[in-house]
């Protein structure tokens, strides 16, 4: 485990775009405090976005984990170099010659995927802790690590869409044709959630019950959009000790959904890689 | 003797062309083998089957006679196949450091690796900095890493200029004095000839011959032989029994030999019969020619 691991950061470390990539994804991520920086001073209308309830805990899981997924195409674009790559400098072939079977190949970049994800979730959880602990109005223990299922949603949905990456790489052997393929399933997703919902059902119901387990689909549901939630813990703020706002947190079955399509993909990636001659 | 390697009717088909077909050998320890072939002939499909990269249509092959799977045997062996494919962006120590990861080797052996291809000083530079032939030097490093039971190389030659070829086949040479097995694909003929101990010849994926060198070449071989009257020099050859097939070429006749027959006897033979010779030479044939001569046979 520990030797496949290394096999991957060294070559994930020595190449040069990817560390910037990695770099400024982080970075991205901790932008998230700038938002703690904006103020409006018009005379008498005062507006400080960090006093408006955006870093309560424990909506600030919420928010943070929501925010923070948007940058996750930053390392979408490492991981699927990472395959390509091996492919484009016949690494890989390489590789296997040299004593590494296909399985622990495949299992080294998942091993990647998942180091990656486990940090940028310890980060999102220092980051938001911070912002909390200086911002929030509640510094109880019992209600900051309320809500920890949006870290947990936020891990399964960057493993998700790494996964995703993953295969597309594997699948389609060049980086610049992987991401494209991605935006345009992303596009295809939209349309056939649109097809099903205005011509062919005409039901909002049935059309969202089966996108639910489109891939992508998933992966967004996971944590759902924070901003109308706003207000209510907004208003929540103002009484203390009710309930922390109404909301249907992380749901269950739709990390479960999610968790199917890792396990499909890293199959069909690793069943695509067993029937190839390299 | 130890068995290295050994295929059970291996084949490869893409699509309805047979690239391998029915193929079996085995490779004992020690030897130094040559796969000889034309372009096209099976050579890279074989060797990537028992590499691991190429899966086999049929058939099976075994490494070091046991049921090891075949990555961890691979960890023994050590390969080149077609270009040095390396990881550009690293420098020859990360990417030795890399394949010690994967073989499972310590990492002190690279400097030592290098410095017996003449890398030494470059380790530092970039991969991509590198000329095509240190390139396949450092693959051949690489390659030696694990102090390997087998060494393999396809075409290790292809591309070099001639110092570079003269720097590989030294190498080479250099290896298999110290007594590691060495499996040569290359269809330069005389590249095998000089290096290798036993040859394996496929034509269209299907092998004409495997065995020793010295059993390919068994045949008599023949003289090289023209006179004043040629035409009395092929009636008076027509008639010794020792003598095959004549063949004549641009300047003189060549004789084969079915038995074995001495210059001084054919000599003596000829000049009892009043025939003047003007040219005799006896030759061995070479590789060359019995190549030829095998594949020949198997275009109708």
């Amino acid at each position: 485990m520990k030797r496949l691991f290394l096999i991957e950061f060294d070559k994930l470390y020595a190449n040069r775009i990817s560390r910037i990539l990695v770099f400024s994804y982080f970075l991205l991520m901790t932008s998230i405090a700038l938002i703690a920086a904006i103020k409006f001073d018009f005379g008498p209308i005062k507006f400080h976005l960090a006093e408006q309830g955006i870093f309560n805990f424990p909506y600030i899981w919420h928010f943070n984990t929501f925010i923070a997924a948007w940058f996750k195409l930053f390392l979408a674009i490492v991981i699927v170099s990472m395959i390509a790559n091996e492919y484009s400098n016949k690494t890989i072939k390489q590789n296997l010659i040299d004593g590494l079977s296909k399985k622990e190949f495949l299992l080294s970049k998942f091993l990647m995927i998942l180091f990656l994800s486990i940090v940028s979730t310890l980060y999102i959880f220092a980051i938001s802790l911070a912002l909390g602990l200086t911002f929030s109005n509640y510094t109880e223990l019992r209600i900051i690590f309320s809500e920890m299922s949006y870290l947990l949603a936020f891990f399964i949905k960057l493993v998700g869409f790494f996964s995703f990456c993953f295969f597309l790489g594997v699948l389609i052997k060049r980086s610049a044709f992987a991401l494209g393929f991605l935006i345009l399933w992303q596009a295809f997703e939209g349309i056939l959630y649109g097809f099903m919902r205005w011509n062919l059902f005409n039901d909002e119901k049935i059309a969202d019950t089966i996108a639910q387990f489109f891939p992508l689909n998933s992966m967004n549901n996971l944590i759902t959009e924070p901003f109308s939630r706003l207000s209510a813990v907004k208003k929540v703020a103002s009484e203390i000790g009710a309930d922390f706002g109404n909301h249907s947190g992380v749901a269950l079955y739709e990390i479960l959904i999610v968790v199917a399509w890792i396990c499909i993909f890293i199959f069909l990636s690793f069943k695509l890689l067993q029937s190839r001659d390299l | 003797m130890k068995q290295i390697l050994r295929l059970h009717n291996l084949s490869k088909n893409y699509g309805r062309v047979h690239a391998v077909k029915n193929l079996s050998f085995s490779i004992e320890k020690g030897n130094v083998y040559g796969i000889l072939g034309p372009n096209g002939s099976g050579k890279s499909t074989t060797l990537g089957m028992v590499l691991n990269v190429i899966n086999p249509s049929s058939g099976s092959f075994e490494w070091f006679d046991s049921n090891l799977s075949t990555h961890k045997a691979l960890q023994k062996v050590g390969a080149i196949i077609e270009r040095p494919n390396f990881y550009p962006y690293m420098s020859a120590y990360q990417n030795l450091k890399l394949v010690c990861r994967i073989k499972e080797v310590s990492l002190n052996k690279i400097d030592e690796k290098l410095a017996l291809v003449g890398l030494l000083d470059r380790k530092n530079d970039k991969f991509r900095t590198f000329s095509l032939g240190m390139k396949q030097r450092l693959a051949i490093a690489s390659a030696l890493l694990n102090d390997p039971e087998i060494l393999i190389l396809d075409e290790p030659t292809n591309g070099l200029d001639p110092q570079g070829i003269f720097q590989i086949r030294e190498l080479v040479k250099k290896i298999s004095q110290m007594g590691t097995t060495i499996l040569l694909a290359s269809h330069l003929l005389d590249e095998v000839e000089k290096v290798c101990t036993h040859v394996l010849i496929l034509q269209k994926g299907v092998g004409l011959f495997a065995g020793s060198v010295d059993m390919l070449i068994s045949s008599e071989g023949y003289f090289e032989i023209q006179a004043k009257d040629p035409d009395q020099l092929v009636k008076l050859l027509n008639e010794v029994e020792a003598i095959g097939e004549i063949k004549p070429t641009r300047s003189y006749y060549q004789a084969f030999l079915k038995s074995p027959l001495e210059v001084d006897e054919l000599q003596k033979y000829l000049i009892d019969n009043n025939c003047v010779v003007t040219h005799l030479v006896k030759r061995k044939e070479r590789l060359e020619e019995q190549f030829l001569e095998l594949t020949k046979n198997q275009n109708p």
